[in-house]
C-alpha cells in the first residue's frame, strides 16, 4: 500500500491530532527514540503456533506442552485451558514509547484492553487465547520485544531499580550491567533447565531497589584498589519471597566488575548442579543454601568462579553499552503563564522525586494495582516524547511507571496532561499505592480477589487524603492472594495474603496479615500478626493506624513505630504485636450470615464466596 | 472496479478512489451523523446516518434508501465512517443483502483520509434517483432462531466480535471470541488478506465452514467480520443482524466464564 499513517494510530484520532499540534507547537521535540537492543526472535512466534497446533491434536504430551508454553512467556489463566497470560520482558525496566503504543494495541486486540505492570518490571497480558499467542510475539517483534523466558524455570526478567542513573544515593549506574546481564542469559544454554526460576535486581541504593530478596542481588560499589578506583559490586545470594521466604546473604566484601559475569555464571552453574529437582515446593535456589548453610554455599561459588575464569577457552565476555544516553528537553515552549493546575502541590509531593541530575525530576505514574488502558498507554507514550528528556520510560517496581528527566519549568504542564488522561494518581510514592497480585482476576492459585481489594486499601486511603499523611509516606501495603507471595506481602509495612475462613458453615475470604517487613538494609519479613476477613481489612488498617496516631512520638513515622512494636522495642500503650491483636479483635468477629451478607463474598463478586483453585504453574 | 482493489487489501485503496472521484459513475456514501457530514465530507459523497437505516430493516426500506441515493443495481459504491469500518459494514451487509454486487470499504476512516490531506467539501452533490431491484440474499443473513437451529452443527462457527471482557462474562454457548479490534492493523481498517488467513489458521477455522458473527445489538461489529470474512473469499459467512441483544431478550442460553473475576483486571 502506497498510503502510510502513524503506526498503531488506527482509532485514536485526537492522538494523531494531539501529536501534530504538539509537533507544530515544539519545533525541537527529538526524535523518537527507540529500543537499541532488538531481545526478539521472529521464528519463535512461528514455532509457537505450530506447537499450540499440535498440542491441541494432542500430539504433544501436555507436560511437555506447558513447559514450552512458560519458555515462551505464555502462562495458564485461571479454571481453563483455553486461555493465557502473556508476560513480556521488559529488561531493566526500559521501555520505549512506540513499545508502549504497540503494547495498547495488542492490549485490545488480544486481550482485554488494558495491560498490567508488574512488581518485577514485566508488562502482561491478560486472557489472551492461547492460539492467539504467536501473533502477539509476532508485534512484539516488530518494536523489539519478547517474552521469552519471562515465565518457567530460566532468568526472570532482569531488574534493575527505575531510579538507577538518577538516583541521588547511587555510585554508579548499573543500568547497563543489568542489560548485559539480561542479554547474555537470553537464550542461553546455560538457563534454559534450571531446577527452577532465577531471579536477578539491580539497584541504585539500598532504599529504591530490593536486592536482599531475589536469588542474585547487586547493588554498585566502587572500591578503591592500588590507588585506582575500581567500580564492582556488593552482591547478595539467595534470598527470596514464597511460601517460605527468606533474606539473601552478602558473598564477599566486593566483587569487581570484571568478576560480575564469571560469579554470575557460577551461581547458576552450581544452583543448576545442586539445586532440588524432585521436590517442587523447595527448589528455589534459597533453599539449597539453607540446606547447605551459607558458609559452605558461599564456598563452593567462590571455589566454581574460579574453576569458571581457569576454564574459559574463550574468553566470554558481558556486552556493556555505557554509551552515554543524549539527554535533551524536548519542549521549548514555557507556559510559565499558565495557572497552577488544582491539586498540583500534593500531587507533587507525592509523585515526584528530584534527581541527582539539577533541574531533572522522576516522576512517577500511580496506577491501580498496575492496570492500564490501552487509550492511557497510547497517552503515556505521547507525554514521555513531549516531556522526557531521556526519551523512554521505566518500570517501576510497585506496578507503576517512571518517567524520568522532566525539567523542572515542565512538570506543571506535564501534570496537566496526565490528569486530562486520568493518569495523575497522587501518592504514587506513599502508602496509598498499594500492591495487590493478580489473585483470582486470572491466577489459577487464588484464593481470594487481592488484585481488587489492593484497588479498594488505595481508593480508600486516597479519599481520606493519606497519601498527603508524612507519618506514613514510607510505609507499604502489598497484597497476595494466597501464601505465594507475587504480591511480595512479607516486605510491606502491612501485608495480606489471601485464604479462606469459615464461620459455621460459611466460608468467607480471610487474609493473613503480616507487619513490620522490609526490603532495605536491614531486610525483614513481616510478621503474622491476624487473620482478618476481607470485608474487614479496610477498618483494621486504618484501626492500627489510629493506635499509631495516638502513641507515635514526635518525628514517628508508622513504618518505625510498627518496627518498634514487631521487635518489642515500643514503650508506650502498646508494647507488642499482642497488643494490636487485643485492639482489633473486636473488628474481626464474624457475623451471622443473616444479618451481613456481604461478609461473606469477596471483592469483585456477588456471591457466597468458596474456594476454587486450579493446576498451579508456579513450579513448571 | 476491479483494478480499484489492492491485490493484498480487500478494500478501496483511498489514493485511487481519489482518482475516481470525479467520476460519476461511483457512489461514495458517508455513514456519520448529517452533522457530520454537513461539517466536512470527502468531496461527491452522499450521506447515508447509520441510523437511518437502522430505523427499519426491511428489503423495501433498503431499497429505497439505495434508489435514493442514486445507487442502481450496477452502480459501484463506497462506503466510509469514522469510526473503523464497522457503521460502513452494516451497511454494505444491507445492500448485499437485496442483492447489490459491487459495494466495498474504504481502508480509511474519515479522520486518516482528511490527515492525509485529501479532498473534502462540504457541498451536497445533486443526486439522481435511481432503480434498484430486489433479490434477497438469505445465505448473508441468520435470526436467532436459525442459528440455535444449526450452531451445534459440526462445519458451523459462529464468532462473538464483542470486546474480551464482554465475551467471557456472557456469549452464545459455542461461539468463539474474535474481537473486533483484532481485524484492524496498523493504520488500516482491516488485516492483510495474508493476515487475516493467519488469523483463522492459528484458531483452526476453516474457510470453509459455516461462519456466523454476531455482536452487542446491531451488527456493526460483527458487520466488520462479516465483510473481512467475505473480502477474503470465506464463501459461507451470514450476519446475525440483531445480535446478542436479541438472543437474550428471547432469553436464549448463555454460557459465561465462571470462577474468574477478570472485570477487576481492567482499568476502565
Ligand atoms: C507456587 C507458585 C508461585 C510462587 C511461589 C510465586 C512467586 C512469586 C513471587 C515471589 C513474586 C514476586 C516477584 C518478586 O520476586 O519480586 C511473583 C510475582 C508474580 N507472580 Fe508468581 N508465583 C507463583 C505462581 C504464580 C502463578 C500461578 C501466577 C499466575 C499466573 C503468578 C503470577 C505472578 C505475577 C502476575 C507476579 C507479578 C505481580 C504483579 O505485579 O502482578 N505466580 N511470583
Ligand atoms: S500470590 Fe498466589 S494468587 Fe497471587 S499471583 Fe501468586 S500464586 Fe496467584
Amino acid at each position: 500500500m502506497c498510503v502510510t499513517l502513524p503506526i498503531s494510530k488506527t482509532y485514536n484520532y485526537t492522538a494523531i491530532k494531539n501529536r501534530q499540534m504538539a509537533q507544530q507547537l515544539r519545533p525541537s521535540k527529538p526524535a523518537d527514540k527507540q529500543s537499541k537492543i532488538d531481545w526478539s526472535r521472529r521464528q519463535e512466534a512461528e514455532n509457537f503456533a505450530e506447537t499450540v497446533k499440535l498440542f491441541r491434536q494432542g500430539k504433544i504430551d501436555p507436560d511437555m506442552f506447558r513447559r514450552f508454553r512458560l519458555q515462551h512467556g505464555a502462562y495458564g489463566t485461571r479454571m481453563t485451558d483455553d486461555y493465557a497470560m502473556v508476560r513480556i520482558k521488559v529488561p531493566a525496566g526500559q521501555v520505549y514509547p512506540n513499545q508502549l503504543e504497540k503494547i495498547a494495541q495488542l492490549s485490545e486486540m488480544y486481550s482485554i484492553g488494558s495491560a498490567h505492570f508488574s512488581t518485577r518490571e514485566n508488562i502482561q497480558l491478560h486472557w489472551v487465547i492461547l492460539e492467539d499467542v504467536s501473533e502477539i510475539m509476532q508485534s512484539l517483534a516488530d518494536v523489539g520485544m519478547t517474552s521469552r523466558e519471562a515465565c518457567g524455570n530460566t532468568v526472570r526478567n532482569v531488574m534493575c531499580s527505575p531510579m538507577s542513573g538518577v538516583c541521588k544515593d547511587e555510585i554508579f549506574d548499573a543500568t547497563p550491567y543489568a542489560m548485559a546481564i539480561a542479554r547474555f542469559m537470553l537464550r542461553n544454554p546455560i538457563c534454559q533447565g534450571l531446577p527452577r526460576k532465577f531471579k536477578f535486581n539491580f539497584t541504585c541504593c539500598e532504599k529504591h531497589g530490593m536486592i536482599r530478596i531475589v536469588d542474585v542481588g547487586l547493588l554498585p560499589q566502587i572500591q578503591e584498589i592500588d590507588g585506582e578506583k575500581r567500580k564492582g559490586f556488593k552482591i547478595f545470594l539467595g534470598g527470596g519471597l514464597g511460601n517460605r521466604s527468606f533474606v539473601g546473604h552478602q558473598l564477599e566484601d566486593f566483587t569487581p566488575v570484571e568478576d560480575l559475569l564469571y560469579t554470575s555464571m557460577a551461581v547458576i552453574r552450581i544452583f543448576d548442579r545442586m539445586g532440588d529437582r524432585k521436590n517442587l515446593s523447595r527448589n528455589r535456589m534459597r533453599y539449597l543454601v539453607n540446606d547447605l548453610g551459607w558458609e559452605k554455599f558461599q564456598n563452593l561459588v567462590l571455589k566454581e568462579r574460579a574453576v569458571v575464569k581457569a576454564t574459559q577457552s574463550v574468553i566470554v565476555k558481558l556486552n556493556i553499552d555505557e554509551s552515554v544516553n543524549e539527554i535533551q528537553r524536548p519542549i521549548s515552549v514555557n507556559d510559565e503563564s499558565a495557572s497552577v493546575p488544582d491539586g498540583y502541590a500534593r500531587w507533587e509531593k507525592t509523585n515526584v522525586e528530584k534527581q541527582s541530575q539539577s533541574g531533572f525530576n522522576s516522576v512517577f505514574i500511580g496506577l491501580e494495582a498496575g492496570d492500564i488502558t490501552a487509550n492511557q498507554l497510547r497517552s503515556v507514550a505521547e507525554i514521555i516524547r513531549d516531556y522526557s528528556a531521556e526519551g523512554f520510560a521505566r518500570n517501576g517496581f510497585s506496578q507503576n511507571i517512571v518517567i524520568r528527566y522532566v525539567h523542572d519549568d515542565d512538570l506543571k504542564s506535564m501534570y496537566s496532561r496526565l490528569i486530562e488522561n486520568g493518569l495523575a494518581k497522587t501518592g504514587s510514592l506513599t502508602m496509598a499505592s498499594a500492591v495487590g497480585c493478580s489473585g483470582t482476576t486470572s491466577c489459577n492459585l487464588a484464593l481470594t480477589n487481592s488484585h481488587r481489594l489492593a484497588k479498594e486499601v488505595q481508593r480508600k486511603f486516597l479519599e481520606l487524603n493519606y497519601d498527603d499523611d508524612d507519618d506514613l509516606k514510607d510505609s507499604t501495603i502489598k497484597i497476595s492472594g494466597c501464601p505465594n507471595s507475587c504480591g511480595q506481602h512479607q516486605i510491606a509495612t502491612i501485608g495480606f495474603y489471601g485464604g479462606g475462613g469459615r464461620h459455621g458453615t460459611d466460608m468467607f475470604p480471610n487474609y493473613t496479615m503480616s507487619l513490620g517487613g522490609k526490603f532495605d538494609e536491614d531486610a525483614m519479613l513481616g510478621h503474622h500478626t491476624a487473620r482478618v476477613p476481607v470485608k474487614r481489612i479496610i477498618p483494621v488498617i486504618l484501626k492500627i493506624i489510629e493506635l499509631f496516631k495516638e502513641n507515635k512520638q514526635s518525628d514517628d513515622t508508622l513504618a518505625k513505630w510498627i518496627d518498634r512494636v514487631v521487635s518489642g522495642n515500643e514503650s508506650s500503650k502498646i508494647t507488642g504485636v499482642d497488643d494490636i491483636k487485643k485492639a482489633i479483635a473486636p473488628l474481626i468477629v464474624p457475623p451471622n450470615v443473616e444479618d451481613e451478607p456481604d461478609f461473606y463474598m469477596d471483592y469483585g463478586s456477588d456471591t457466597n464466596y468458596h474456594t476454587v483453585t486450579g493446576k498451579g504453574e508456579c513450579a513448571a | 472496479m476491479c483494478c480499484m482493489i489492492d491485490s493484498d487489501i480487500p478494500i478501496i485503496n483511498s489514493k485511487l478512489l481519489r482518482e475516481k472521484i470525479q467520476e460519476n459513475s461511483i457512489r461514495i456514501v458517508d455513514v456519520r451523523r448529517e452533522q457530520e457530514y454537513q461539517q466536512g465530507h470527502i468531496t461527491n459523497s452522499v450521506n447515508l446516518p447509520l441510523a437511518k437505516l437502522l430505523a427499519d430493516d426491511s428489503s423495501e426500506s433498503i431499497q429505497k434508501i439505495a434508489q435514493d441515493l442514486g445507487i442502481s443495481d450496477e452502480t459501484p459504491v463506497v462506503i466510509y465512517d469514522d469510526t473503523f469500518g464497522a457503521l460502513s459494514s452494516r451497511v454494505v451487509w444491507a445492500l448485499q443483502y437485496i442483492g447489490h454486487k459491487d459495494v466495498k470499504l474504504l481502508d480509511v476512516t474519515f479522520s486518516q483520509w482528511k490527515d492525509l490531506g485529501y479532498e473534502i467539501s462540504t457541498e451536497v452533490p445533486e443526486i439522481e434517483t435511481a432503480t434498484h431491484s430486489v433479490k434477497i440474499n438469505p445465505e448473508i443473513m441468520a435470526t436467532a432462531e436459525y442459528l440455535e437451529k444449526v450452531k451445534e452443527n459440526k462445519n458451523v462457527v459462529i464468532i462473538d466480535n464483542r470486546e474480551r471482557l464482554n465475551y467471557l462474562e456472557q456469549h452464545i454457548p459455542g461461539a468463539i471470541n474474535i474481537p473486533y479490534r483484532t481485524l484492524a492493523s496498523d493504520g488500516k481498517i482491516l488485516r492483510t488478506k495474508e493476515g487475516m488467513k493467519t488469523l483463522l489458521k492459528n484458531r483452526g477455522i476453516s474457510e470453509d465452514a459455516e461462519i456466523i458473527t454476531y455482536c452487542g445489538s446491531v451488527g456493526t461489529l460483527s458487520g466488520l467480520a462479516y465483510y473481512a470474512l467475505k473480502s477474503i473469499g470465506v464463501p459461507n459467512v451470514k450476519l446475525y443482524v440483531h445480535s446478542f441483544k436479541e438472543w437474550k431478550s428471547l432469553e436464549k442460553p448463555i454460557d459465561k466464564q465462571e470462577n474468574a473475576n477478570y472485570w477487576d483486571l481492567s482499568a476502565e
